[in-house]
């Protein structure tokens, strides 16, 4: 029995030892400036460079279409704001989705705010949004389309594929964008084969440090830079580049994408114990989101007639780290949005739903564990 | 030393002194101690801000300084339900509620305690100055706290034996200032902050317009028990007996003295007015109370003798209570007239140091007079 189990890996995720070494011994030892004529700067511009190879490779892109920055929340906003005011011209109308990152939803509501016409597509039960719906809602003045890739509470995987072609075929002056947060590390990312123009990836979900994260831009596409400084990024992302952590992000992604098949498999394979367990523990759950089209890490069960927001806490004191549908932050409750837009606001599901996901280090032992504390659980709050 | 750690007490923390130190106090005894804050109102600002917020940051602040873990529950509806709702019927019955007993009976020690049973606790605790001790057959006495000035257990009346046998308060041995000097020295993120004031929901603001946010004013006469107009009232429920301030009246007359609040009177919509703080009108033989409740399951004659407190902070007065059948409405005669009772108000029992329980009071009569007072 281990004293604390960490599920919530799509919340964030530890550090892979080998990424943390040589971040570790970057921060000493690899302090030069990139932008630096001088060895040290040159040393360090070399660093830099390589991560921005990697980073391409990782999503089928060329090494100049990679602009690193301070995260996912970065790479959406710039993508969205700064599409949004490079285009303002040809349209001001927005195709985003009901289930998005709120590093989307808020800059799309800013946008809103200023002028801009914002539809938010439905999604089914299942979080998936249809690939019609994007053909129907496209305008010859829409100028971006945000889909995310997977979703972060239900993992659904959305039709990236098919949008991209959707887009393409049409007149529309949209950009594509999507947030793959969640899915950067999991799937077999293709900006190409996916036709996609904008893509925003965070390092800290793949097991990289925090405060980094990449966006890509398209080859031709020109957005204003949201920082405005230095030359750095060429020019599109002012600010000294954070090399030990971008040593530690470039480390953490090589890592993602020689295992990510065999990570995927085994997170599945765990999803599916616990399932399993809690089956016969007789505990009664439903799953949210798409079995079909899942990330497979994120295993998001309506444990019926359970409050969430005292699971995690039994949970929790229990030294297993899980997260809820639901929030309670100081006492204010925040239904989670993704739910609602799946189920409508009333449903018990919202309440009642636990997010577990899976990452490095978890075991099927862990599954176990973890089930007999729901069961523990559940027996106790469902007494009342 | 008594092993502690497998007794998990839960400890509803405000973000104040006083249950920052109980959770620290409970800590060092050893016990498996868990921060609960609790989120009763909804008071976002038009900014997005809250006090509430604001407060759990200090809870998470102390509650890290001590190495708790800790949580947040909110309760907005039970509170509105149970405590709002009966705080607003009461003024519309232009009688003075007293929504921290009740907050106390439905919130703290119910929804909380429902709530904290559910994570596994042994014990509630929070930061109340009042005292518990345990009888060999496991009877939970209620005393009252040591610190005679900050004694809250008028607040606690109506916890019951079921309530009170799950019950910590461990602030009750000591006085504020040794709470004060123990936050300091444990640097405590809350050790300096203020001690909040007032009716929690309504806080800093004027209670005159929180109120009227919620109640139609209706401005009246103001008269003497003889009938001379002496001004005009805001509405009653702005009113408490025995009120000095706010009437806009002076002195005058023969005696000059001030003026005081003597009784209400609902249908003609008049509030009587007196002078001199020992009117006649403002003193009682005795009183109605229902929702008679004790801290102890014990049996109890129909009549007995105990000191009782009809207000906050007062020094208890001797009387005699005399129940109906079912111990659930009371007369209580003073053994020397009381003044300025309000109805609303809680009145509570002690036995020496013990808190008994106590009721609500209804109405309050001068001999075979019932006194004008709602």
């Amino acid at each position: 029995m281990k004293d604390a189990i960490y599920l919530d890996h799509a919340s964030t995720s530890p550090m892979h030892p080998d990424a943390a070494k040589e971040m570790a011994e970057a921060l000493t030892g690899q302090f030069g400036n990139a932008s630096s004529i001088h060895r040290f700067g040159r040393s360090s511009r070399g660093f830099l460079d390589q991560a921005r190879q990697v980073f391409a490779k990782s999503i089928h892109a060329d090494p100049s279409e990679i602009i690193i920055t301070s995260g996912g929340t970065e790479s959406d906003n710039t993508a969205i704001l700064k599409t949004a005011e490079a285009r303002e011209h040809l349209g001001k109308h927005i195709i985003t989705t009901s289930v998005e990152h709120h590093a989307v939803i808020r800059p799309m509501e800013y946008l809103e705010s200023k002028g801009f016409e914002v539809t938010y597509l439905p999604v089914d039960q299942k979080g998936r949004i249809q690939p019609e719906d994007v053909k129907e809602a496209l305008r010859p003045d829409t100028i971006l389309v945000s889909v995310m890739y997977g979703n972060n509470e239900v993992g659904t995987v959305m039709p990236i594929e098919e949008i991209g072609a959707i887009i393409k075929e049409s007149d529309a002056p949209a950009y594509f964008h999507t947030d793959a947060v969640q899915a950067y590390g999991l799937l077999d990312i293709d900006v190409q084969r996916d036709n996609i123009d904008l893509l925003s990836v965070s390092a800290h979900k793949i097991n990289g440090p925090k405060g980094l994260g990449f966006l890509y831009v398209k080859d031709g596409i020109y957005l204003p830079s949201f920082m405005l400084g230095g030359e750095q990024e060429m020019k599109r992302r002012a600010g000294t580049e954070n090399i030990p952590g971008i040593i530690g992000f470039k480390k953490a992604a090589e890592i993602m994408m020689a295992e990510r098949q065999s990570r995927r498999e085994r997170y599945r394979e765990l999803a599916k114990k616990m399932l399993e367990e809690l089956d016969t523990l007789g505990v009664e759950t439903e799953m949210n989101g798409d079995p079909e089209h899942s990330l497979g890490h994120i295993l998001n069960l309506h444990i019926k007639g359970v409050k969430s927001e005292q699971l995690i806490i039994h949970l929790d004191l229990a030294g297993i780290a899980v997260s809820a549908g639901s929030a309670c932050t100081a006492g204010n409750i925040d239904p989670s949005h993704v739910l609602t837009a799946m189920y409508g606001a009333e449903h018990a599901a919202i309440s009642e739903s636990l997010r577990i996901s899976f990452g490095m280090g978890n075991t099927v032992e862990d599954a176990v564990q973890t089930a007999q504390a729901i069961k523990n659980a559940a027996d106790r709050l469902k007494k009342e | 030393m008594t092993d502690n750690s497998k007794t998990r007490v839960v400890v509803g923390m405000s973000g104040g002194v006083d249950s920052s130190v109980t959770a620290l106090l409970l800590k060092e005894q050893g016990y498996d101690v868990v921060g609960v804050f609790m989120k009763n109102w909804d008071d976002t600002d038009e900014n997005g801000v809250c006090t509430a917020t604001e407060d759990y940051n200090d809870v998470a602040l102390v509650a890290n300084q001590i190495g708790i873990p800790y949580y947040s529950v909110n309760f907005e509806k039970e509170y509105w339900d149970k405590v709002f709702t009966y705080f607003l019927e009461e003024y519309k019955k232009d009688r003075t509620p007293n929504p921290d007993v009740m907050c106390n009976k439905e919130i703290k020690f119910k929804a909380f305690l429902d709530y904290a049973m559910d994570i596994g606790a042994d014990y509630v605790a929070t930061g109340h100055y009042a005292r518990i001790e345990r009888d060999a057959d496991g009877t939970a006495r209620m005393l009252r706290g040591v610190d005679n000035n900050k004694d809250q257990t008028y607040f606690l009346n109506q916890l019951s034996q079921e309530q009170l046998s799950r019950v910590m308060f461990p602030l009750g041995e000591m006085d504020k200032k040794e709470v004060r000097k123990i936050a300091e020295e444990a640097n405590l993120a809350t050790a300096k902050k203020k001690d909040s004031t007032g009716i929690c929901f309504i806080g800093e603001r004027d209670f005159k317009q929180f109120l009227m946010n919620y109640l139609p004013a209706q401005p009246g006469d103001m008269m003497t028990i003889d009938g001379e107009v002496k001004g005009r009232h805001d509405g009653l429920m702005y009113y408490t007996i025995g009120q000095r301030k706010g009437l806009g009246i002076g002195g005058g007359g023969i005696s000059n003295e001030p003026w005081f609040v003597v009784g209400k009177d609902m249908k003609k919509n008049v509030l009587y007015v007196g002078q001199g703080y020992h009117h006649e009108k403002l003193y009682s033989t005795h009183l109605n109370a229902s929702e008679i409740s004790f801290t102890t399951n014990e049996d109890r004659p129909d009549t007995f003798r105990c000191t009782a407190k009809f207000r906050y902070r007062q020094t208890d007065v001797g009387v005699t209570v005399r129940m109906n059948e079912d111990h659930t409405e009371a007369v209580v005669e003073f053994d020397e007239p009381a003044r300025a009772i309000t109805p609303g108000q809680a009145i509570v029992f002690y036995d020496g140091e013990e808190c008994l329980g106590g009721g609500t009071i209804d109405a309050a009569y001068n001999h075979s007079e019932e006194l004008q007072y709602v």
